[in-house]
């Protein structure tokens, strides 16, 4: 029995959050097979047959797959279920939109966002907004799970699948894409960063948080952040938050500029491996999970820091 | 046009929880409980729609322990016309509850199911999209902004890098992402008049419903906890650690 992981891509090539979901796929163990589902989208399915890990490519082409609909996905992962024991896809926004529509249809349960995998069926998940950790087992024949990128290395390339054609469902016509307004950034993305410059309420507005960080994020190659509070406060778009409701990020090295440190907005950066602390308040929270904590006035510390840099 | 919307009670999102010394679960002991905050969003959208002539009825649904009924007040209070508790005291996982909510949506013909996307305990985010699954029905979830228009409602949603905005034909289930709205506080007037609002009480089995969990918690734990690490001096001391201690630059 195989392991199906549900690709998301732009229709050329595959992203990030696949890759971390097709190395959970290689700790449950067997066979892994990759479904691409888009139109026009032999190139995105050329990119997952290289794959490292993957034996093989399921590649569905067909117009009503062009927007991803959760509906239309759904119904064809479930068509396809059959001789897998377990179907994956990343808990981005898209995944976390068509998996549980998936384990509805089959009458399984959805395991969501696992950040381990003890056996074929025991996963370790977040539950409280990662203030505990759950092992939970699930005894369904086919187990559904949605996969934290975060926890999981990167699958690298290598790998030479073949790739093999499904027949496209029915389109449901139940989901009118009206349109999308991505934001544009020359930055890496949240999720992907290596490095990440964030900034909270002490920015004091958005003209400060761009002036401020963006050079800093652009001399490091990092991607901007910012807490709940920063973007409650309308100093850019809720896109950028990071926390609980925002995005789960685990940089090599998170950088909290004026942010006190919620519990939401730990939640979504406490796994980051090196995280330092621009506050001027010493008894702020962040400070005790920051690796480097530096008390004082951001204002002043902000415009050294890029003279340090140089 | 009716509204469903499904409302679960969970400790209250300014609650630090702890994890039982058998670690098997989350001490629920004394804990306050409150609604889950992202389905009072889903309420006060419903309540909205309802204020602008869209709606005409307005259904809350909990499922749980009878102290849901709390829940269900708050909610009426807020502006819900009526309450339906699935009463039961059994573990109730995602699947069930959807499974539960198909059978009030099979006898109560809403035209829109409104869920908050996740619930602050389990952080599961599963219930609607199954609802919608079961019934066969279109789905928008993460909404940050619902108009509703005829036969149709069209929804911003809020996706990794920005915004989507979908049209589905009703009926249909959305979920409400944190910015569709700000929940109004209940006054006082309308918590004593929620108190006088019909609360109706079924159980599953009158559903005809297996609420069976399916997932079993082997055990719980808190996470590792990271420890605060150091103060440095300034900019200059900070960048030297980064470069020749973390190594991270």
């Amino acid at each position: 029995m195989a392991i199906l992981v549900i690709a998301e891509h732009d229709h050329t090539s595959i992203k990030a959050a696949t890759r971390n979901a097709v190395t959970a796929a290689t700790k449950i163990g067997g066979e892994i097979h990759l479904l691409v589902a888009g139109s026009a989208c032999a190139a995105a399915a050329d990119a997952a047959a290289g794959l490292a890990g993957v034996s093989k490519v399921l590649l569905a082409d067909a117009p009503h797959y062009a927007d991803q609909s959760p509906e239309n996905l759904a119904a064809l992962v479930v068509a396809n279920a059959a001789s897998h024991s377990h179907l994956l896809a990343a808990a981005t926004t898209c995944g976390k939109n068509f998996m549980p529509r998936v384990a509805a249809l089959l009458d399984v349960a959805q395991i969501s966002e696992i950040i381990g995998v003890e056996s074929t069926d025991t996963f370790v998940r977040p539950i409280y907004a990662g203030n505990v950790v759950a092992t939970v087992q699930s005894a369904d024949p086919v187990k559904v799970i949605t996969v934290r990128a975060t926890a999981f290395e990167a699958a690298g390339d290598g790998g030479s699948a073949h790739i093999e054609k499904l027949s496209a469902g029915p389109d449901l016509a139940q989901n009118k894409l009206v349109g999308r307004e991505l934001s544009k950034s020359e930055r890496p993305e949240l999720t992907a960063a290596k490095v990440i410059v964030s900034g909270g309420r002490g920015m004091g507005n958005g003209e400060n948080f761009h002036r401020l960080l963006e050079p800093l994020a652009d001399r490091l190659g990092a991607a901007l952040g910012a807490s709940r509070a920063a973007v409650d406060a309308g100093y850019v778009s809720n896109d950028y938050q990071v926390g609980q409701t925002g995005k789960i990020v685990a940089p090599q090295l998170y950088i909290a500029v004026g942010i006190s440190g919620a519990i939401q907005h730990l939640a979504g950066m406490k796994d980051s491996k090196v995280i330092v602390a621009i506050n001027k308040d010493a008894e702020a929270p962040i400070f005790q999970v920051a690796d480097y904590g530096l008390v004082g006035d951001l204002f002043e510390v902000l415009p050294a820091l890029q003279v340090e840099l140089g | 046009m009716k509204i469903l919307v499904a409302v679960k009670r969970v400790v209250d999102y300014n609650v630090k929880v702890r994890v039982k010394p058998d670690a098997s679960d989350v001490d629920l002991a004394n804990v306050k409980m409150s609604m889950n905050p992202f389905d009072e969003i889903a309420i006060e959208e419903a309540v909205r729609l309802k204020e602008a002539g869209i709606a005409t009825e307005v259904i809350a649904v909990s499922a749980g322990v009878a102290n849901c009924q709390e829940t269900l007040r708050t909610a009426m209070a807020i502006g819900a016309d009526r309450g339906i508790l699935i009463q039961t005291d059994v573990e109730l996982q995602p699947l069930a509850v959807a499974k539960l909510l198909k059978a009030v949506c099979e006898k109560e013909q809403p035209q829109i199911v409104l869920c908050g996307k996740q619930a602050i305990d389990d952080d599961a985010n599963q219930t609607g999209q199954m609802l919608a699954g079961l019934m066969n029905w279109p789905q928008a979830t993460f909404a940050s902004k619902i108009v509703v228009a005829g036969q149709l409602a069209t929804v911003t949603r809020e996706i990794d890098g920005g915004l989507e905005t979908v049209e589905v034909p009703l009926p249909a289930v959305l979920t409400a992402d944190l910015r569709l709205n700000e929940p109004r506080y209940a006054t006082l007037p309308n918590i004593m008049k929620a108190k006088r609002k019909p609360l109706e009480t079924t159980h599953p089995a009158t559903l005809g419903v297996d609420v069976a969990p399916r997932l079993k918690t082997l055990k719980v734990a808190e996470p590792p906890k990271r420890t605060a690490g150091i103060k440095v001096a300034d900019a200059a001391d900070l960048v030297m650690k980064l470069k020749t201690e973390a190594k991270v630059i």
